[in-house]
């Protein structure tokens, strides 16, 4: 049945299953596969997207529980895909090793900096320990988080359009 | 397991059945058809394209999987060819044997294949472009010289960017890459700095760079059901009516063999969304023939060990010196049984594989850590030549040595024939825990006898593993070159093996990952018993600075090397000095894929609780640090990965099938679990070689002797959760 989703700033209207989670409506009908799978089953994080403005496990989500909530993928953290602070300090700490779980990581932490624009060791450690990396890059995405709050204040210096 | 050539061990492990023609040569043979002067490119070999604007594309061969090597590879040709790193753009290879030889990501071996190989191919296209000026200018090559992508003829001030010389260049003679200068390492430029991912950019953008990510035209895609009991067969199924339901276009049995390595029997559901057939798979039944492995069990395995380790070792693997006189004779003697488990890979990106069959063709887009196998076992199981394949090589979310085997690619293969459509296989990650290769449990049975003087003079390990007759399961074995051989007068290794029907193979430092653990446990132990200090016991151990030869006669273990990096991380992690009660230091040390790698832990513990407070490593990986920026953040990674390995993973085996299923019952480590990990190279004159793995195996004895420093308690059984172990 069809479903009116806003996404990434945009109206998007999708045929699904109503129980088809909101990750692979995502991936597979709307061609945002930068959110990934990883689990299934809200253990691994690696479908971290925003819905107004929360970190949300997409996999757990129906597109049917959605609704007009503002969803934000890692396509949407930023207009050029760079220049939200923590896209920068993620490429000056070089943190991705292969890179899958990252685009997860970064949708948790921008909540995150949104809340609580200068965060703690102990914030991050909450905010952040849902998403796991299997590569281990926790040294540097901990240390990107910093940087990042204090590249722009966390999401007040960004030229996203964050929901 | 020579230092300076080639690693046997890893060699064998890993590229049996890779291609293993020159590089040099056939690189050299497929200059492009096009280059001449008509041409607008600079293209001197398979790996470079110079354009007018002095933009340089560089071929990374090899796959990525979260190591750096679509990085660090190109780095070596773009330092010799001396360009610009910001003037690089890199490009993937696709699978070709022809242009690229030895394609894979294993044995932490893409630098020292590649690191003289590669420099000279850069360095080749330099010499062509001073060729070019040189003629043009009229003076001899010999007085020009390059710097950032311009040739420079100083005695006539004159310069040629590079972008310039393109259609000269393209005419002149291909030198004998055997033969080219390359540049001493006082004149790198980009080797050695630090140099960023050349997909972080796109990573943090969220590009498609997976195999989960590939879309082609009229893609169906499909979940693919096996038995739950290795190699186990369908004996009958629903698929029929599994295949009407909604958004369901196919159903159907796929009988398969029964090599675990290749197409297994089970039940394939074709749909137009991937949801749709992972929801249809919740309505399929199927009545399994599961054959003997539904017998096999863990308990069974240990049940069956404690057996064969009463008994007589089958056979014998490495002795030295008079074992039984030594004991008969010793001051000391400890005895000590370990146990590791079967490990799952975990790799975060599920398998799959993107596979288009149309008229006796076949594509293939798969994160594989080894396209060439997976290309042979296509074409035997399609029944198509191997020409008639082509292998595009996406980035690998994790690949851990899990991707060597390419049963999934097989299977989208498979099923792309079967339906006549393109078709993208996704396997959940219950598909991927429970048809993993996985790290072999192993038993170790331990008796040393200690001197006097606290020396080790004698060393017995029965090692109970699994195979049949001589043979070990894949990566269960013990070598006759693994420490401590060589290094203890009297030794006696032997091993007894058990029959087993789960798939077992290469987990990121195989072998090593499992082997450290009970070695430097084991030796810990012997240096308590002996009331000696655990770092200057193993430089005992270690005995005089030298290389230790094999029953060859052939270069071992350097002893210097590894003293170096022990004494050095002693050094760095203030061995000796007060720490408060219940916090204690932990050190190992171990050679794997050609690197020295010593590892010291702190830890905090009490009443069953600990927590890691620091981890210090020192690594020995020769002459060069290629890419510093990459270096420290494998070695992070790795040591973290073994934390993770020692804390909580352990797969076990029931009724022939594997328990766990997800990350709920096989705990990843999070990122609240991480300790500070400092990171030390010892730059040595030595041949530089990789990074990928030899970092990991020292941390976990390390980890353990700490807790024993920490408490008084050994650990001899990991995974720590099972041994009352809680992280703080």
């Amino acid at each position: 049945m069809p479903f009116t989703l806003k996404v990434n700033g945009a109206s998007r209207t999708v045929d699904a299953d109503p129980e088809m989670p909101l990750l692979w409506v995502l991936r597979d009908l709307l061609d945002l596969p930068g959110t990934k799978y990883g689990c299934g089953i809200g253990q691994c994080g690696a479908c971290t997207v925003q819905l107004r403005g929360n970190p949300i496990r997409s996999c757990q989500v129906p597109v049917s529980a959605v609704g007009n909530g503002e969803i934000t993928t890692i396509e949407g953290l930023s207009v050029d895909g760079a220049s939200h602070p923590l896209q920068k300090a993620w490429v000056e700490l070089d943190v991705p090793q292969c890179g899958y779980c990252q685009a997860g990581q970064l949708m948790s932490a921008a909540a995150l900096l949104k809340r609580t624009p200068k965060p703690t060791d102990a914030q991050i450690d909450s905010a952040m320990n849902g998403n796991l990396c299997r590569c281990a890059t926790y040294l540097r995405i901990r240390s990107a988080i910093h940087r990042a709050a204090e590249l722009g204040s966390g999401v007040a210096a960004s030229s996203g359009k964050e929901g | 397991m020579s230092s300076w050539t080639i690693d046997r061990r890893a060699f064998l492990k890993v590229s049996a059945s890779v291609g293993g023609s020159i590089l040099l040569s056939s690189c050299m043979d497929t200059r492009a058809s096009t280059a001449g002067a008509q041409s607008s490119l600079f293209e001197p070999n398979a790996y470079i394209r110079l354009a007018p604007d002095g933009m340089v594309t560089i071929v990374a061969k090899n796959p990525e999987i979260g190591q750096g090597v679509k990085t660090m590879l190109p780095m070596l040709i773009a330092d010799e060819l001396d360009v610009e790193w910001k003037n690089v753009k890199v490009e993937q290879a696709i699978a070709d044997a022809k242009r690229f030889s030895r394609q894979f990501a294993g044995g932490s071996l893409a630098t020292p294949f590649n690191y003289d190989e590669l420099r000279r191919v850069g360095a080749a296209g330099r010499q062509m472009l001073i060729a070019a000026a040189a003629e043009t200018w009229g003076v001899s090559a010999d007085e020009c010289t390059t710097s950032a992508g311009v040739v420079k003829h100083a005695a006539s001030n004159r310069t040629a960017p590079y972008g310039t010389l393109v259609a000269k260049a393209s005419t002149m003679r291909v030198p004998d890459l055997a033969k080219v200068k390359l540049k001493s390492p006082s004149e790198f430029r980009i080797i050695g700095t630090p140099v960023r991912g050349v997909d972080t950019p796109a990573i943090v953008a969220g590009k498609p760079l997976f195999g989960i990510d590939v879309k082609v035209p009229g893609m169906l895609y499909a979940v693919f059901v096996k038995c739950p009991v290795f190699a186990g067969k369908v004996a009958s199924s629903n698929a029929e009516e599994v295949a009407k339901l909604p958004g369901v276009r196919h159903a159907f049995v796929v009988d398969g063999g029964t090599a675990l390595n290749k197409l297994l029997g089970g039940v394939a559901i074709v749909a137009d969304t991937w949801w749709a057939a992972r929801k249809a798979r919740e309505k399929l039944t199927v009545t399994w023939n599961e054959g003997a492995t539904a017998q096999q069990s863990s308990a069974g395995f240990a049940a069956k060990a404690a057996e064969l380790a009463r008994g007589p070792a089958a056979r014998t693997i490495v002795k030295a010196g008079d074992p039984d006189a030594a004991f008969a004779s010793a001051t000391k003697v400890v005895e000590a049984q370990y146990f590791y488990p079967f490990l799952s890979h975990a790799t975060l990106e599920p398998q799959n594989c993107t596979a288009s069959f149309a008229n006796g063709k076949l594509e293939i887009w798969a994160p594989t850590q080894n396209p060439e196998p997976g290309r042979a076992l296509c074409a035997e199981t399609l029944g198509i030549k191997p020409t008639d394949i082509t292998i595009t090589m996406t980035r690998s979310g994790g690949g851990f040595g899990r991707r060597l085997n390419n049963d999934y690619m097989v299977e989208a293969a498979w099923i792309s024939k079967t339906i006549g459509a393109p078709v993208k296989l996704l396997w959940t990650r219950e598909d991927d825990m429970q048809h993993d290769f996985y790290r072999p449990a192993g038993f170790h049975n331990f008796k040393a006898a200690v001197d006097a003087a606290g020396k080790v003079t004698a060393w017995r390990n029965h090692f109970v593993s699994f195979g049949e007759g001589e043979k070990f399961a894949p990566s269960s074995s013990l070598d006759d070159d693994d420490f401590p051989a060589g290094f203890i007068p009297n030794l006696l290794v032997e091993a007894s093996v058990m029959p087993l029907g789960v798939p077992t193979g290469p987990l990121r430092a195989p072998g090593s990952n499992a082997l450290a653990f009970v070695m430097h446990g084991f030796i810990d132990e012997l240096a308590s018993a002996a009331g000696r200090d655990q770092v200057q016991f193993r430089l005992d151990l270690l005995g005089e600075p030298r290389m230790v030869m094999d029953k060859e006669n052939k270069p071992m273990y350097d002893a210097a090397r590894m003293r170096g990096v022990l004494q050095l991380v002693a050094e760095k992690s203030g061995w000796g000095r007060q720490v408060p009660k219940g916090t204690g230091l932990g050190v190992a040390f171990h050679y794997s894929h050609r690197g020295y790698f010593a590892e010291v832990v702190e830890v905090a513990a009490a009443n069953g609780r600990f927590k890691i407070n620091k981890v210090w490593v020192v690594g020995d990986i020769g002459a060069q640090v290629i890419n510093p920026m990459n270096a420290e953040h494998q070695a992070q990674g790795s040591v973290l990965d073994g934390i993770g390995e020692a804390l909580g993973q352990e797969i076990t085996i029931e009724g022939g099938r594997t328990v766990q299923s997800n990350f709920d019952n096989y705990p990843l480590l999070r990122l609240v679990q991480a300790p500070p990990v400092e990171v030390h190279f010892k730059v040595t004159d030595n041949p530089v070689t990789g990074l990928g793995e030899p970092a990991l195996p020292p941390v976990v004895p390390a980890l353990c002797n700490a807790i024993f420093a920490a408490t008084g308690v050994r650990i001899r059984s990991l995974p720590l959760s099972k041994q009352g172990w809680t992280y703080a």
